[in-house]
């Protein structure tokens, strides 16, 4: 009986519909599956998380302490530790737990990261007095606050230290945001008015101009520049010394002692005796720095500012580029082109354009943008500059081309869409009452179908915002050493290397010395790029879907 | 009716007429009108344009690309006939300094005479120091490349010399100053010390040692030299050892030593190589150069690197030869790949500095270049008349022959020697290997480095990552693409769908370093738990579906028809994480407790941590949304009229499923795998992120792989700007370009097609 239902069962197909069903549920875990897990760890690495305090008892090794976060835990079998060289012993349970902690103190230990064995970790403690420092350099430091100096002398020991500590931290940063301004903007500044009259003045000599008086007044604007640089590099040795005035002792888990200056410190607090809402607080603020701060310690550390402005800085010149000129192309063939078979297939070959691999188009732009025009454009108009390349290097301008030209398919095939969509009647009854097709174009077509243009440049800007194999060949790189906009004339600098949200994930994520600290930072600048891009993406489709159920109306 | 009729007619006037004429609305008129026709233009211009622009990328690239499958080009400049030709003797070599503007000719008058290279005037003319009554009776050089020459003279004795040129600036104007300097000191070193004349020489030198060999008749001297310096006195210390080999039976013919110092080749009688081990001080083996008893050699040289040797014989063949590993461990020296010249004997073979090509001049004055690795004959020109003595020039653009009391310059332009068709695709034997292979290695540290691009391990990365990327995505796209459009209930389907899209829209750049960063290690710590989950899904997912059926009816029936999927994901979670749990368990149970060794040490298969499956998922779940929603859209379009009938003749859904809709629909859910395919074989993110780039040829699943895409991504901003490696990039983006516009414009044809169908119906 039963042996005859599942029989039954199975020829009534019903396992074929169970078994495509679950195709389709496997395809919407896997999406919810990844967001979540980007989103888990890109949103964790915020938290303050507590710091543990443990001994560590390797077998047949010599006990010390461990202090830090616990990062992963994982139950392993025996075997593989065993076969990993561990001491383990024969005898006891199937499994162990391996933890990875992050120990921070690279400068004492070497690494910031280690594995160890959670059987052997005992006397697991969380005191409130562990402290976690955020360093300019070597990474995380953890461990007790020993005393706070000023000049070499010990101004605060003990509980009055920690306070003591708080007030210099902050005045330290406000300090490091004064340098930053005089560094970059104002010597920035000084600098790209040295390399004008530098270049004026090489320009004059390949136009055979150069005379005594040229000479003059650029050695007197040089002179002027040069006396502004020495007055603000005066300012600046002061502010360094103020800077490095402080210090601090800090003892590790194994009683060793370090002085940090100050000036190195970004951040110390005790995660231990902080408050949930506390913690929320810092949390909050540490998101805030990430999406604020310049990145520090080869990426790893700190903010990712540079690459959001990058990214948006592209994208939107990219826009601008590609928004006109797919709107052209798809006016061209949905209104004036006639409808025959060559139409036909350049709509067919516009369509699979979207289809061809980006990296292609990294390859053309490098080769015909960059070494090409780019080449044409430094011997025409940048001649003072050679052999030193302005526009023949890859830069900002050359990327958002290169997008441009990658993303138009996407844009001419939406805005085909909106125009097809645009009943005739309405067309019809336009050039009726006496208007010209250009008015009719203008006035009816166009303002109709520009939702369609909205929802091309909407999705032609997301696929560009996603796309990074070509830019790894026309402009992007790991870090640029200023933004494209600035205070210096032409103020945006087309030419420039810019950072990338995408390339950052790629660079910091694989090409790091130090991936393991780096890998938080990737997850949440991983969860910003989704972000964006799914919003950009559910934006085009309220948009479509809105502009459906306008033209429903219209339709009937 | 009449009343209106007549209130309209009695209480307005006839209605006044508008002039349309007015020059005012004429002028306006015109303006609409140049308006409407500018538009015109500006549309027409502008479509075209970018249009225009977008073919562009097909022409660029194959203009970029053009240029590797052009053959070499050579132009005769007007012979020279300098002044001093006329005494200085018998010509033994020319060779051209790195700058194309100073020769040097050495003659058998024991001279080194420099001459510059446009005008052919004498420069410098250095008398050699031979000893009295002692004459020039051979020559011989170290490494193309290396400034090193010996003479081997008529008293048994060697002279070793070395010719330089100084650049300098006097005045602004750029001034080579040729010289020649004896770095192994004047005096020469004695090799026959029975005073025979030395009929054939050979030198090698390294930072330490020079190893001389020199051959008088049969008989054959090898002599090393070391030399020390000390660090502290700066003081020189050279010692002389001679190394004794067996000797030779016939005449010596030509002598090269390998620059390891590892082997010496000797050629002798009509076509014999005897190659000696200098480590060992024995004889390696005798081979025979020739098969056809009447030809001999007649020239022979050593390409950059020392290892391989050319060989030219008497009926203008030549052959590359080099030692390569027998399947039973021995090293032989192997003929490796001939070309054919002509039909003179060959007189002198050349090698390029850089590259591993050659040129070669015969007897009857034609003059070829040819390169080794690619197997190509680039061309082959007769440029003087009767013998000739020829020098090239470092970066082998520049050739001067010497013929009749003329010097004869010539313009060699040969940019891309390296790349051929066979080069690309086919096995190719490279300098030591020991069979031939397909590789790709384009650039290494050293200058003598043999460029291997064959395109082959990585078209077949390509296509291997794009099939584990299939054999996931297929299944599955298709599978939920029939579901959502024909088994979904339409609530559920309007929210799935946006799910999907957003996985389209997913960066590959995130989806790659998610595959790198967290599954990789996470599937070589859960082995078993990722391939039960492969098994177990399709299973649970069945019992699931069976026991629901066995339910009773009133729950049954509180579920609409179309929620199944809805059903289905605790059910998959459940799986999912059952399987993951149980890894551990099953590793320890059928593994050993550690299936990486498992697979490394019992299967014996290669297993690196980013591989062809770690691929395959993230590549897969890259795909799975462009399959899903051509194919979704392909189903969901199929005429209601078809499955209304279906049904209504009794057949089950399921059956109406398989045998109407997806016959009909078929092409449609076709032309989205191919688009599915094309998508993978471009991808670059996930490969790079997800694979080590290993170039290797490996079907195997644990194994990484390098693509096309990945690699191009890799190597060209280090590739330098117009190189045959840039050019041989841009030839791997235009294969991708070709392949998958290929297939996109295949899918969109038959997706047309599949249109016109479903209208007619």
């Amino acid at each position: 009986m039963k042996q005859n239902s599942l029989n039954g069962w199975f020829k009534s197909g019903a396992p074929g519909v169970w078994i495509s069903g679950g195709a389709v549920s496997i395809a919407v875990i896997m999406t919810l599956g990844l967001l979540a897990v980007i989103a888990v760890r890109g949103l964790g690495h915020f938290w303050p998380a507590d710091l543990i305090q443990a001994n560590y008892n390797v077998p047949g090794q010599e006990n010390h302490i461990v202090i830090g976060e616990v990062v992963q835990k994982e139950e392993v079998p025996r075997e593989r530790l065993k076969s990993a060289g561990l001491p383990v012993p024969d005898a006891g349970p199937e499994f162990m737990t391996r933890e990875l902690i992050k120990v921070g103190n690279r400068d004492l230990n070497g690494n910031d990261f280690t594995w160890i064995v959670g059987e052997w970790l005992k006397d697991q403690t969380t005191p409130k007095s562990l402290m976690t420092i955020e360093r300019r350099e070597w990474g995380n430091f953890y461990g007790t606050l020993v005393n706070v100096k000023q000049d070499g002398k010990v101004i605060a020991e003990g509980e009055a230290a920690w306070p003591e500590l708080q007030a210099r931290v902050d005045r330290v940063n406000a300090l490091a945001a004064q340098l930053k301004t005089l560094e970059k903007s104002d010597i920035g500044a000084i600098n790209a008015g040295l390399e004008r009259i530098r270049l004026h003045g090489r320009k004059l000599e390949l136009e055979g101009k150069l005379d005594a008086a040229a000479q003059a007044d650029m050695e007197a604007d040089r002179a002027e520049l040069n006396a502004r640089y020495q007055d603000i590099e005066a300012r600046l040795a002061d502010l360094h010394a103020q800077f490095n005035r402080d210090a601090l002792t800090a003892r590790d888990g194994n009683g060793k002692e370090i002085e940090i200056g100050i000036g190195k410190v970004v951040h110390a607090y005790q995660p231990n005796a902080m408050s949930t809402l506390t913690k929320i607080g810092f949390y909050f603020s540490k998101v805030w720095e990430f999406l604020s701060d310049d990145p520090r310690e080869a990426n790893t550390e700190g903010g990712i500012f540079p690459a959001i402005f990058g990214t948006v800085m592209m994208t939107l010149i990219m826009a601008m580029i590609v928004t006109p000129f797919g709107v052209l192309a798809a006016v061209y063939l949905r209104e004036y082109a006639k409808q025959n078979t060559l139409t036909r297939v350049i709509r067919i070959a516009v369509n699979n354009l979207a289809g061809v691999p980006a990296i292609v188009y990294g390859v053309f732009g490098l080769g015909f943008f960059v070494y090409v025009l780019g080449g044409s454009v430094d011997r025409l108009f940048f001649a003072e500059a050679l052999p030193a390349p302005t526009f023949g290097t890859p830069g900002l301008l050359w990327a958002s081309l290169t997008l441009a030209l990658l993303a138009v398919p996407v844009v001419i095939v939406a805005t085909e869409e909106g125009l097809a969509r645009i009943p005739r009647t309405v067309r019809e009854g336009s050039l009726a009452l006496g208007a010209t097709k250009a008015e009719t174009l203008w006035k009816i077509v166009l303002p109709m179908a520009s939702p369609a243009m909205m929802t091309g440049m909407i999705l032609a800007v997301a696929r560009a915002a996603g796309e990074v194999a070509p830019l790894m060949l026309v402009g992007v790189v790991k870090l640029a050493p200023s933004l494209p906009v600035d205070g210096n004339y032409p103020y945006l600098h087309l030419d420039q290397k810019i950072m990338h949200l995408g390339f950052h994930i790629y660079d910091v994520g694989f090409q790091s010395p130090n991936v393991e600290a780096a890998r938080p930072l990737v997850y949440a600048t991983a969860l910003l790029l989704v972000l964006v891009i799914a919003t950009l993406n559910l934006s085009a489709v309220w948009i479509r879907n809105h502009l459906r159920e306008k033209y429903k109306a219209l339709d009937s | 009716m009449n009343d209106l009729a007549n209130s309209t007619m009695t209480t307005t006037s006839p209605p006044k007429r508008i002039d349309f004429n007015t020059p005012e609305l004429q002028r306006k008129r015109r303006i609409r009108a140049l308006k409407d026709r500018l538009t015109r233009w500006y549309v027409l211009v502008g479509g075209l344009a970018v249009l225009g622009a977008i073919t562009l990328i097909f022409f660029f690239l194959a203009y970029v690309v053009a240029p590797l499958f052009q053959g070499a080009s050579l132009t005769r400049e007007d012979a020279l006939t300098p002044a001093w030709i006329q005494d200085a003797g018998k010509p033994l070599m020319i060779s051209l300094e790195e700058q194309n503007q100073v020769a040097m000719r050495v003659s058998d008058k024991g001279q080194a005479l420099f001459f510059d290279i446009t005008t052919g005037a004498e420069l410098k003319r250095v008398d050699l120091p031979l000893p009295a009554g002692a004459s020039v009776a051979s020559i011989g050089e170290d490494q193309p490349g290396s400034p090193l020459v010996v003479l081997g003279l008529s008293n048994g004795q060697s002279l070793v010399f070395r010719h330089t040129y100084k650049v300098s600036y006097p005045d602004g104007k750029k001034t080579i100053s040729p010289a020649i300097e004896y770095p192994y000191g004047e005096t020469p070193i004695v090799l026959d010390d029975a005073g025979r004349p030395l009929e054939h020489v050979a030198l090698t030198a390294t930072d330490s040692t020079l190893v001389l060999a020199g051959s008088a008749g049969s008989f054959l001297n090898v002599l090393s030299l070391s030399r020390e310096e000390n660090m502290m006195t700066g003081e020189v210390t050279s010692e002389q050892q001679r190394i004794e080999l067996p000797q030779m039976t016939e005449p010596v013919k030509a002598i090269f030593i390998d620059p390891r110092q590892q082997w010496l080749y000797v050629i002798n009688g009509r076509a014999l190589a005897d190659v000696f081990s200098l480590r060992d001080k024995n004889l390696n083996g005798r081979y025979k150069l020739l098969e056809d008893g009447n030809a001999e050699i007649t020239a022979s040289t050593q390409l950059v690197g020392g290892i391989s040797l050319i060989v030219g014989n008497s009926k203008g063949g030549l052959a590359q030869w080099f030692m390569a590993r027998d399947p039973d461990g021995e090293q032989r020296l192997k003929q490796i790949r001939t070309f054919q010249m002509g039909t003179s004997p060959i007189v002198e073979i050349s090698a390029e500095e850089r590259r591993k090509g050659f040129t070669a001049l015969d007897a009857s004055g034609q003059f070829g270049v040819f390169h080794s690795t690619a197997h190509r004959t680039l061309l082959v020109d007769p440029v003087v008349d009767g013998l000739g003595v020829y020098g090239l020039s470092p970066r082998a653009n520049r050739v001067i022959v010497e013929a009749g009391g003329k010097l004869q310059p010539l313009l060699l332009d040969n940019p891309h020697p390296e790349v051929s068709w066979s080069a690309l695709w086919s096995k190719v034997w490279y300098e030591n290997y020991d069979e031939p292979k397909y590789v790709w290695q384009s650039t290494a540290a050293n200058t003598d480095f043999e460029p291997k691009m064959s395109l082959a391990p990585l078209t077949f990365g390509t296509l291997k990552a794009a099939f584990y990327a299939m054999l996931l995505a297929a299944p599955l796209a298709v599978a939920a693409a029939i579901y959502t459009a024909y088994f979904m209930a339409p609530s559920l389907r309007r929210k799935v769908k946006p799910v999907i899209e957003l996985m389209e829209a997913m960066p590959t750049v995130i989806l790659g370093f998610f595959a790198g960063l967290f599954l990789a290690p996470y599937v070589e710590g859960h082995l078993p738990g990722i391939f039960s989950l492969l098994m177990l899904l399709p299973i649970g997912i069945l019992v699931a579906g069976f026991v629901f059926s066995r339910l009773p009816e009133s729950i049954r029936l509180r579920v609409p028809d179309g929620w199944e999927s809805a059903i289905l994901i605790p059910v998959i979670l459940f799986v999912g994480w059952l399987s993951l749990y149980m890894s551990p368990y099953l590793e320890t149970w059928f593994f050993g407790g550690d299936m990486r060794m498992w697979i490394s040490h019992d299967l014996g298969i290669t297993y690196d941590q980013r591989n062809a499956l770690v691929v395959g998922l993230a590549m897969g779940f890259a795909v799975i949304p462009n399959i899903y929603s051509i194919a979704e859209d392909a189903v969901f379009s199929v005429p209601r009229g078809l499955t209304l009938g279906s049904l209504a003749l009794g057949a089950t859904p399921w059956q109406t499923m398989t045998r109407v809709v997806i016959l009909t629909a078929s092409p449609g859910i076709f032309s989205a795998l191919m688009i599915g395919m094309g998508r993978a074989v471009g991808e670059t993110m996930i490969v790079l992120m997800a694979t080590g780039n290993t170039p290797v040829m490996e079907m195997n699943l644990f194994e990484g792989l390098r693509t096309l895409a990945a690699n191009v991504a890799v190597e060209m901003p280090e590739s330098e700007v117009g190189g045959s490696h840039y050019r041989v990039l841009f030839l791997s983006a235009l294969v991708l370009l070709l392949f998958t516009f290929i297939m996109n414009t295949l899918a969109e044809l038959i997706r047309q097609r599949l249109r016109k169908k479903y209208s007619s119906l």
